[in-house]
């Protein structure tokens, strides 16, 4: 599938329900007058973007993540069944985690993204009882960024030891003693 | 401890012991907590972090110059590969065309790397499952490759050569010459390998069937390299999604189907003989030309998001880099072949014995510091 079929296909499974709401047509006015051109309304719940990378890029909400990988996952025209990487990233007020899938049969790759404000207590759903390589990586991002991930069989630290304090990989985290700043 | 009561009424209990992280088969600081009943495996789980050093965040302060010699670190006996890993990243956001004689030497290079990381592989995997002569044989072949990395990089093992525009410097003037020795040599020395190890009975009972892996699920672990291909899973970078001078060159994807220790093992022989081809058909043709085309003092890559993908002597790694336009990468993440791979150790070595467990981890082929980067 090429992007725009992607776009498309995906953007079906998950219509915005504001997009089906009748737009009032703006009377005709007076020449001269203003008119508000109306802000096109997304129609679905997810947005996309190809700008700035080489792969076309979803964000989520984290409430529609779980259920939007299962579809990428299993529906049989997407079929992305190989996770090639599990990032999390601090965009400074967002956390997040970045997914790159590929398909071994059609071999189309996708970028998901899924971002949360909270950073005290971030969390996203587990994807390791879709792709079983998520298990090791999840618990290396919340070794890292303090990302909690829900239903994950086995989540604890990984890398680092239990007493460890902070999230050695956000923007924010001090070490006065180990790390080296120029 | 196990307990145990008198007459019939055996029981078995389970028990937990630790393996490494000074064990000698465990390559490094790999600690691994097994759970056991009797000597058959009930879980495996690896705990990690010995020799963490946080090398992606210490690319977040450093230049993509800087970044090229932290990759080294990583999985050392692939140190050429790492390095031109991030040299493409750069090259492709810069849009950056490098010389022809470039790519070329960097693939001939590139396969010499692997070929010396089989060896050495193929060396300490004979030793790990009793074998010893295997690590000697390995060694003496290993060190014809690092002697003419010696010659041309300055280093034998994190080698540096790759810059972003291209190699430091012009390939030593012996270079061709030592290479073409090299694999006239190897080529009676593979046939050798199987002599001594591949087809010995003992060998062959210990791998066959032993830590089976199938293609489902080595798609669902991420495995990748030969362990990915040991399952039947065509995985190798280098066939679909080319890069340097891989696109010109013909090979094939060293694939086995059965899945189990001994197909990984045979696949990276395989390999061997493709990286020898690979290098006879470049060897006579690196064209003239620049080594390296100038770049800015300080490189800052436009703002967005990069990707590159490189087959490493272990599997994919991958080079994920978000820029915001400054002289640093904002976030730089390195996919290891390691971890994914390791991550599947534990749902091969269940219900398997302990020794088993050496024999599959040989052929998983860690190195810890790809894993704990």
């Amino acid at each position: 599938m090429n992007n725009n079929e992607l776009q498309n296909l995906m953007g079906s499974w998950f219509p915005n329900p504001e997009a089906n709401k009748v737009v009032e047509t703006v009377p005709e006015t007076e020449e001269g007058a203003e008119t508000k051109i109306p802000e096109p309304i997304n129609p679905s719940l997810l947005s996309f973007t190809e700008e700035g990378s080489q792969f076309l890029n979803v964000e989520v909400s984290p409430e529609n993540l779980h259920s939007l990988m299962t579809q990428l996952r299993e529906n049989s025209d997407t079929n992305f069944d190989y996770l090639f990487c599990l990032s999390g990233v601090d965009w400074g007020k967002e956390l997040g985690v970045v997914y790159h899938l590929e398909s071994t049969e059609y071999r189309h790759q996708l970028v998901v993204k899924v971002k949360t404000t909270d950073r005290e207590n971030p969390n996203f759903d587990t994807v390791c009882d879709i792709w079983k390589t998520a298990d090791f990586h999840e618990r290396e991002v919340f070794d890292f960024f303090g990302v909690k991930f829900n239903n994950h069989p086995n989540l604890k630290y990984l890398f680092l030891t239990e007493d460890w304090e902070g999230f050695p990989l956000r923007k924010d985290y001090v070490d006065e003693v180990n790390m080296v700043i120029k | 401890m196990g307990t145990t009561t008198v007459n019939n009424n055996f029981k078995s209990e389970e028990y937990f012991i630790n393996m490494g992280p000074q064990h000698p088969a465990t390559h490094g600081v790999l600690r691994l907590l097994l759970t056991i009943d009797g000597e058959i495996i009930k879980k495996v789980e690896p705990d990690l972090g010995y020799i963490h050093r946080s090398i992606e965040k210490m690319c977040e302060r450093d230049s993509y110059q800087q970044i090229v010699h932290l990759t080294d670190r990583m999985d050392y006996l692939s140190s050429h590969i790492n390095n031109e890993a991030v040299c493409l990243t750069v090259e492709n956001a810069l849009q950056l065309e490098v010389p022809e004689r470039v790519k070329v030497i960097r693939t001939i290079i590139g396969e010499l790397t692997r070929i010396a990381s089989h060896c050495l592989w193929w060396g300490v995997m004979g030793m790990d499952v009793g074998a010893l002569t295997t690590y000697f044989y390995g060694f003496r072949d290993r060190e014809m490759i690092n002697d003419i990395f010696e010659e041309t990089c300055g280093a034998r093992l994190t080698m540096n050569y790759n810059i972003p525009g291209g190699v430091m410097y012009d390939i030593h003037p012996n270079f061709i010459q030592r290479t073409k020795d090299f694999v006239k040599h190897f080529k009676t020395k593979i046939p050798e390998y199987d002599k001594l190890l591949t087809g010995n009975v003992i060998f062959q009972k210990r791998m066959k069937g032993v830590g089976i892996l199938s293609k489902e699920d080595a798609i669902s672990f991420g495995a990748s390299g030969p362990v990915g291909r040991g399952s039947g899973y065509s995985c190798d970078v280098r066939k679909h999604h080319p890069y340097s001078a891989l696109d010109k060159v013909t090979f094939n994807e060293s694939l086995k189907t059965a899945g189990d220790s001994l197909a990984r093992y045979e696949v990276r022989i395989m390999e061997m003989w493709e990286s020898l081809s690979i290098i006879e058909q470049l060897i006579d043709n690196i064209p003239e030309g620049d080594y390296k085309v100038a770049t800015n003092a300080v490189i800052k890559l436009p703002k967005g998001e990069y990707y590159q993908r490189v087959e490493a002597a272990r599997g994919e790694l991958g080079v994920y880099v978000i820029s915001t336009g400054t002289k640093n990468p904002y976030r730089l993440k390195f996919r290891s072949p390691g971890l994914s791979n390791l991550s599947l150790l534990n749902h091969i070595a269940v219900g398997g014995k302990i020794g088993d467990l050496v024999a599959s981890m040989a052929t998983l082929d860690i190195v810890v510091p790809d894993i704990d980067r």
